[in-house]
């Protein structure tokens, strides 16, 4: 594979889209994502791809439905205020069965907030987003690397299942420069199949409708029901996970993204002082590793849950553990970073430690 | 092995491009690398500045708090980070630009008259060079030869002759290091 690169988190999330196939880009400018609108205004058109610099958030999600209605492999990226914008599109992609992919890179909110790193919105990504029942397959990268490679999974899922993807990465990730390789050869567009929902010219084919509601009785329901056994076939299958070290761990850390990265630095720090710690770290945080938390609380019976919020994420782990162990929180919100050091001194208040 | 560097000047000194080509180098170097840049709020006049860890294990976080080494180019740039800079640190501080000294006895300075140097080689611009010389020939944190050999990766736009006027500002600056 080719010589190891050095490149900022968002350049790689571009790059790694377009690798993965995406054809056809809109958005609209927030800091700290804007090197991915950037990235992909010159290097779309270099593939015969699409760039538009959208005159809204709103218009760049409708655009999405259009491109992702006729089968592109379609993305958008923003920061929390315009994702928000962005979430009445994309619970109508979810209801019209569409395979959208889009990047939050995440501000401290709420509100404008700041530009700085944050985790605020998880509920807002893990919970569908924009109204009615529905869920989008969400990637929590933790470095450049991950940022450059996961795209091309969520397309995946997104098109097996019909459903939104999803990356949900923070300002940090976003900014920050590191090595990185990729871990696929970039995909041939002209050999993907073309599904057979998409809509375009009709050549004497069975009418297609790509549509979001359905009046009729009862169809709402059966449709919703149809998601749920969607939502029940992603959770079996689509699960990611890494754990580290929790075989003989006394106290487990959990976090995702940049707080497992710290999470990790702090569980060697215990390690050097002989404090068996081990790291649970979800990569896909919905569908979220239920299995896996509830496994490791019937043998360790500590958790510190690490966030970049003020305990949204630990509701996760809460509904996963179903109280068979304890669990504490350590929050940093909106521009505070997890220190190792900080993390570890925690710990040992939590064991009895000095 | 762990060396955490805030790199500090104003705009058009080199500092953010410095940066990358300190990361660049540790990554040839085969080490783990972050760089993270001071984005977003900054004023025009301002200080710019970035963060750059060089190590041996996987880096955690990319924002250096207090930082092992600073790389000083102006006199703002002193002000605002020397009280961040750990006790045992080493403070590099562009003499060209910066007539305060620090009155901290807990730290070591290396005083680097990098512009001078650099207009002596032709262009103010490579003052950043002397000044990554100077670091790395103290700090050993990357070899000067993959920061030589980065000069050309990093600055793709740059003709022969101007990367060999940045190589040889690397070599000023690192016999300034005794």
């Amino acid at each position: 594979m080719a010589e190891k690169t050095l490149m900022k988190g968002n350049e790689a999330l571009a790059e790694g889209a377009v690798r993965a196939g995406c054809r056809f880009f809109a958005g609209y400018p927030i800091t700290p994502q804007n090197e991915i609108p950037e990235y992909m205004s010159w290097r779309l058109p270099e593939m015969g791809g699409t760039f538009i610099q959208a005159e809204s958030e709103v218009a760049a999600i409708n655009m999405l439905f259009g491109a992702s209605a006729c089968g592109a492999r379609v993305m958008t990226s923003s920061s929390g205020p315009g994702i928000s914008l962005k979430q009445e599109g994309i619970s109508y992609c979810a209801g019209a069965r569409l395979p959208i992919f889009y990047a939050n890179v995440v501000r401290g909110g709420p509100g404008l907030g700041n530009i700085a790193p944050s985790q605020g919105d998880y509920y807002q990504a893990t919970r569908g987003g924009g109204h009615g029942d529905y869920r989008v397959f969400v990637m929590a990268p933790g470095s450049v690397s991950e940022m450059a490679n996961f795209p091309r999974k969520c397309y995946e899922v997104a098109f097996k299942y019909r459903i939104p993807s999803m990356i949900l990465a923070d300002g940090l990730l976003g900014q920050m420069m590191e090595p990185l390789e990729f871990d696929f050869e970039p995909v041939d567009t002209s050999t993907i199949p073309e599904p057979d929902w998409v809509l375009g010219v009709n050549e004497g084919r069975k009418r297609r409708v790509v549509r979001s509601y359905d009046l009729a009785p009862g169809k709402m329901e059966e449709f919703n029901l149809e998601l749920d056994s969607i939502h029940s076939e992603v959770k079996a299958n689509e699960v990611i996970c890494e754990t580290i070290e929790t075989d003989d761990a006394e106290l487990v850390l959990t976090g995702y993204g940049t707080s497992a990265r710290v999470c990790k630095s702090a569980m060697a720090l215990a390690r050097k002082e002989g404090i068996k710690v081990g790291v649970i770290r979800p990569i896909t945080i919905w569908p979220f590793p239920e299995k896996i938390f509830s496994e490791i609380a019937d043998k360790v019976k500590n958790f510190l849950v690490v966030e970049m919020s003020l305990g949204q994420y630990i509701d996760d782990v809460k509904l996963s553990i179903l109280g068979k162990a304890k669990i504490d929180l350590h929050k940093r919100p909106a521009g505070g970073i997890p220190v190792a050091e900080e993390i570890l001194g925690v710990i040992k208040q939590i064991l009895g430690k000095s | 092995m762990y060396q955490g560097i805030i790199m500090a000047g104003f705009g058009g000194q080199g500092v953010v491009s410095g940066g990358i080509l300190l990361a660049y180098s540790g990554m040839v170097d085969g080490k783990y690398v972050t760089f993270f840049p001071a984005y977003g709020a900054e004023m025009r006049g301002g200080t710019a500045n970035c963060s750059v860890v060089v190590s041996s294990e996987e880096v955690a976080s990319p924002v250096v708090a207090f930082p092992d080494s600073i790389l000083v180019m102006n006199e703002p740039s002193l002000a605002k980070f020397e009280p961040k800079l750990r006790p045992g640190g080493v403070l590099f501080l562009n003499t060209s630009l910066v007539s305060s000294r620090s009155k901290r006895d807990d730290i070591e300075t290396v005083e680097v008259p990098a512009n001078e140097i650099a207009e002596e080689l032709g262009n103010i611009k490579c003052a950043n060079m002397v000044m990554l010389g100077a670091y790395v020939k103290k700090s050993k944190a990357v070899s000067i030869e993959a920061l030589k050999k980065s000069v050309a990766k990093v600055y793709v736009k740059a003709n022969e002759k101007v990367l060999n006027m940045n190589r040889q500002a690397i070599e000023r600056g690192a016999e300034l290091v005794k």
